[in-house]
């Protein structure tokens, strides 16, 4: 037993690795465990395990955590990357839930039947590129500061940092006209534990391969 | 300038639907402001309102605030219906986050085509029975509390009594299995400030029907 948190989810990025990265910006070290096949969700849900019947869980502090985002506010409140205020607050609520729109976006792209790839793909472009960077290009250049809520690290700078290079992995000169967000990755890049977290043999995860589709989709379907 | 919360969204439950009901269970009176038009929800946009061109938006202390759960959560945490420490906010999140997995069925139901309706009824009826309403019914009996968590009044109260209310007009015999969820549905009804929005007149807007769908998809464009 050794009092990490224990992180169960399929060996891929999906709606863990939001959680993944804030762990590792919060500088705590988890576990993970892997769901490989069908009968692993099947056992987890017969124990009890999941209080939706779901994954992601997260074992933390004594309770079995469902729910990626109820997870995310409570590793975030815990480790006071939450804004110092309810008003903070609500703007770093704002700003993650307008990345998580995007994330979203971009997570379920993989899974697009073939015919519907392409035009996808330009929407999420123009929703990247005209909705959401450039509201935090705004937000960057209207305080001058180097993170997004308060002059304080946050979750908003994480998500904003796992949201940028994900984007870029779609389309690598995406922050072109974004010359704020482009500082901002190399910023927050440079953090000790982000840094850690961005090299090779940290618990990042890739992503998805076409090839890995069918194995995921049997996990949960 | 009348420093009530302001909300502004279609004149139908959609999105806003559970920000009405959670202010109006904190006892907080509000103004709305129903868009009608493209061309209001344009201007809104050019206006630069809507910091991601999208409703709802809550005018509140100062703030525009848009994404229904940073609305939500800013709500129950400046009316004291968060719990009292990050546990408890953590088991209310978990709640909320999986009533709100079930409310999203109920949300895009009147936009689903009229040959799938059928089916989506039979399939909000097997989540609200197996996956959700289990979950409440074990929480309340196990610790026999009138309330969800923490023995106190919160946002997951609220925000299930909701959810109980909007599946009973979908499926009336729902809850014959949960007598709990039964008691508790009557307990929440007879407070006060949500008695008061059950009553007619109130803010609560009725189910969707077709005018609603066609002004959304209009405004819209979907």
């Amino acid at each position: 037993m050794s009092g990490k948190p224990k992180l169960h989810y399929f060996n891929g990025r999906g709606r863990m690795e939001s959680i993944r990265w804030l762990l590792a910006a919060a500088g705590v070290e988890f576990e993970e465990c892997f769901l490989e096949a069908k009968d692993d969700l099947v056992k987890l849900q017969k124990d009890g395990s999941l209080l939706f019947q779901q994954v992601p869980m997260v074992e933390i502090d004594g309770m079995k955590m469902v729910q990626t985002k109820a997870i995310l506010s409570y590793i975030a409140g815990k480790y006071n990357l939450y804004g110092k205020d309810l008003k903070e607050r609500a703007l770093i609520d704002m700003y993650v839930e307008g990345m998580i729109d995007l994330n979203e976006l971009l997570m379920v792209h993989t899974f697009q039947p073939a015919e519907k790839k392409e035009q996808h793909f330009a929407t999420l472009v123009d929703k990247a590129t005209n909705r959401y960077f450039p509201v935090f290009e705004k937000v960057l250049k209207d305080h001058g500061q180097d993170f997004l809520v308060g002059n304080q690290f946050s979750r908003a700078d994480v998500q904003l940092l796992e949201t940028l290079l994900t984007a870029e992995e779609f389309k690598p000169d995406i922050l072109a006209k974004f010359p704020l967000l482009q500082s901002f990755k190399a910023r927050t890049s440079n953090i000790p534990t982000i840094k850690k977290f961005l090299q090779p043999g940290s618990q990042r995860k890739p992503p998805l391969q076409e090839k890995d589709v069918e194995k995921v989709m049997k996990i949960f379907h | 300038m009348s420093g009530k919360p302001r909300l502004t969204y279609f004149d139908g439950r959609g999105r806003m639907e559970p920000v009405r009901w959670l202010l109006a269970a904190a006892g907080v009176e509000f103004e709305e402001k129903f868009l009608e038009t493209r061309e209001q929800y344009e201007k809104l946009i050019k206006d630069g309102e809507l910091m991601f061109q999208q409703v709802p938006l809550v005018e509140i202390d100062g703030l525009k605030l848009v994404q229904t759960r940073a609305i939500l959560s800013y709500i129950a945490g400046r009316y004291n219906l968060y719990g009292k420490d990050l546990k408890e906010r953590a088991l209310i999140d978990m709640y909320v986050e999986g009533i709100t997995d079930l409310m999203h069925m109920i949300l895009v139901f009147p936009f689903s085509p009229s040959e799938a309706k059928e089916k989506n009824i039979e399939l909000i009826k097997e989540k609200a029975t197996n996956r959700y309403f289990p979950v409440f019914e074990k929480a309340l009996k196990q610790h026999g509390q009138d309330f969800l968590v923490g023995n106190r009044f919160s946002w997951a109260d609220v925000q299930l009594t909701e959810a109980i209310l909007a599946v009973e007009e979908k499926i009336p015999a729902v809850l014959s299995v949960f007598p709990q969820l039964q008691a508790f549905k009557t307990r929440m009804s007879n407070m006060p400030t949500i008695k008061k929005f059950l009553q007619p007149g109130s803010p609560r807007k009725p189910p969707p029907d077709e005018h609603y769908v066609q002004t959304v998809k209009k405004i819209l464009k979907v």
